[in-house]
């Protein structure tokens, strides 16, 4: 048994909240300069020249490098001979994200009531936290900010088998076709298949998490990955939707089994701004 | 496509000059607003009141920015999605609104009252946040403080850098772009 104060999940989720506002991954900053090189739109290569040297300039100011500095997504891994002292571990992530995002100077996006009375609860939480229990005596936080603009063209859809791949594909090149400039193209797309319903949405998620440029662990779907990503680049769409050869930087699948009536698919978009970072204590 | 220096408030000569497609460099007085914004703006419209600053020839940017530390006039402060905005922004161009700031496109509702009023929207470069924080020169709230982020803010901007989507002619720059890149399978 290894005993963890959750004082040190705290200190963890506020020092991620604000490095992963403020610097974002190689892999994202490579991927946006080899569009560049590639991108054939004036404009488009314009945009991601702006786009470039904003990096660059919320590096040296210590700025969010976007305004939406999101919800707060943590993916808690928990290994079970773990044992947390000193409080509640879901109080101690949040007390994280509250100090975080004030320390930071990040913006606070949650409202409390996401209907009625839609009141923020002016300190950015309460986080999104998915739990895992799993073998060892660690901790991982991986912690996403996730802007609300890209989330918002996500999509959860209950497929059939009879649909198959083919289907898959034509939903994901739709859902970012009908996404258009909205999301801040280019974009990262993840995409989730199999499990429920809810599980699927989550895989989608996860799947962002992947470092660009590492191929798929399974080769069927790295060849799916590449042939979406060539259509999603054919759409035309490009650079913040004003049209360009850079739609998506890259797609990523994950999948798990499934029952044998269902084909669960999600579709989750991350903005260029493609945030995400990961402490183990 | 041309480059054009802008300075508000915008009148009907300055606006119809624009063409879709055109760069502009912003400078003058604008407001900022987001949907909870909006809501409250098209309410005192609709009931007559006076609203917390003048419509005719303004400018307002989608923006809720970061907050600002401790001798800092403007922390990020990109564009966020104008769809949501757009089932208030005929009202208001009808009231004298003149341009509009966000990303995303707009509805066919917008764009038709943007012809018949004689308004433009502008797309800044949304997730480029912390340069376009640099040109703005002054800020202040000057309304729905409770709204936080979603505050109504004054701002001075100083050549804030904007591209032309959709001008008085009924030009699209999303429609025009894709369909230049756009690649049949
Ligand atoms: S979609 Fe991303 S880049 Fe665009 S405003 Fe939202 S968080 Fe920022």
């Amino acid at each position: 048994m290894r005993e963890i104060d959750v004082a040190s999940v705290t200190k963890a989720v506020k020092d991620l909240s604000i490095s992963t506002n403020i610097y974002l991954g190689d892999d994202v900053k490579n991927a946006l300069r080899e569009a560049l090189e590639k991108e054939e739109s004036p404009l488009g290569r314009e945009i991601l020249q702006v786009i470039l040297e904003n990096h660059e300039i919320s590096e040296r100011e210590k700025m969010p490098i976007c305004q939406d500095t999101g919800v707060a997504i943590v993916f808690l891994e928990v290994g079970q001979e773990v044992h947390f002292t000193g409080g509640a571990i879901e109080d101690a992530i949040n007390e994280g994200v509250r100090q975080g995002y004030a320390e930071g100077y990040l913006r606070k996006s949650i409202v409390a009531d996401p209907v009625l009375k839609r009141k923020n609860t002016t300190d950015n939480t309460p986080a999104i936290i998915y739990t895992r229990i799993v073998p060892g005596d660690k901790v991982s936080i991986q912690f996403a900010p996730k802007g609300g603009g890209a989330e918002n063209m996500s999509e959860v859809r209950m497929m059939t088998a009879a649909q198959g791949i083919e289907g898959v594909k034509d939903f994901v090149v739709d859902r970012v076709s009908r996404s258009g400039g909205n999301p801040c193209p280019p974009i990262v797309v993840g995409v989730g298949i199999g499990g429920s319903f809810e599980r699927c949405a989550m895989l989608a998620k996860e799947a962002l998490f992947r470092t660009i440029g590492e191929p798929n662990p399974d080769p069927e779907f790295n060849e799916v990955e590449k042939e979406l990503l060539r259509r999603i680049n054919n759409l035309g769409i490009g650079p913040q939707g004003l049209g360009g050869r850079t739609t998506a930087l890259a797609v990523h699948i994950k999948t798990v089994p499934c029952h044998i009536a269902s084909m669960p698919v999600a579709v989750n978009i991350q903005c260029h701004v493609s945030r995400h970072g990961e402490t183990i204590i | 496509m041309k480059t054009v220096e802008l300075r508000t408030p915008l009148d009907d000569d300055q606006i119809s000059n624009l063409e879709s497609g055109d760069k502009v460099f912003l400078s003058g007085e604008i407001y900022t607003g987001r949907d909870a914004a909006h809501k409250r703006l098209v309410k005192l419209i609709e009931e007559g009141k006076e609203l917390p600053f003048d419509l005719k020839g303004a400018v307002i940017y989608y923006v809720g920015p970061a907050p600002s530390r401790p001798g800092q006039i403007m922390n990020s402060a990109g564009p966020t999605t104008s769809y949501r905005m757009d089932s208030f922004t005929p009202l208001m161009l009808e009231n004298g609104l003149k341009g509009t700031i966000g990303k995303g496109p707009r509805s066919i509702e917008v764009r038709e009252s943007m012809v018949k009023n004689k308004g433009v929207y502008f797309a800044a470069v949304g997730g480029a946040a912390a340069g376009i924080a640099f040109s703005v020169k002054q800020a202040s709230v000057i309304a729905y403080e409770d709204l936080g982020p979603e505050a109504i803010r004054r701002l001075i901007v100083e050549r804030m850098p904007l591209f032309v989507v959709n001008d008085t002619k009924g030009n699209d720059l999303f429609e025009a772009g894709v369909a230049e890149y756009r690649r049949e399978e």
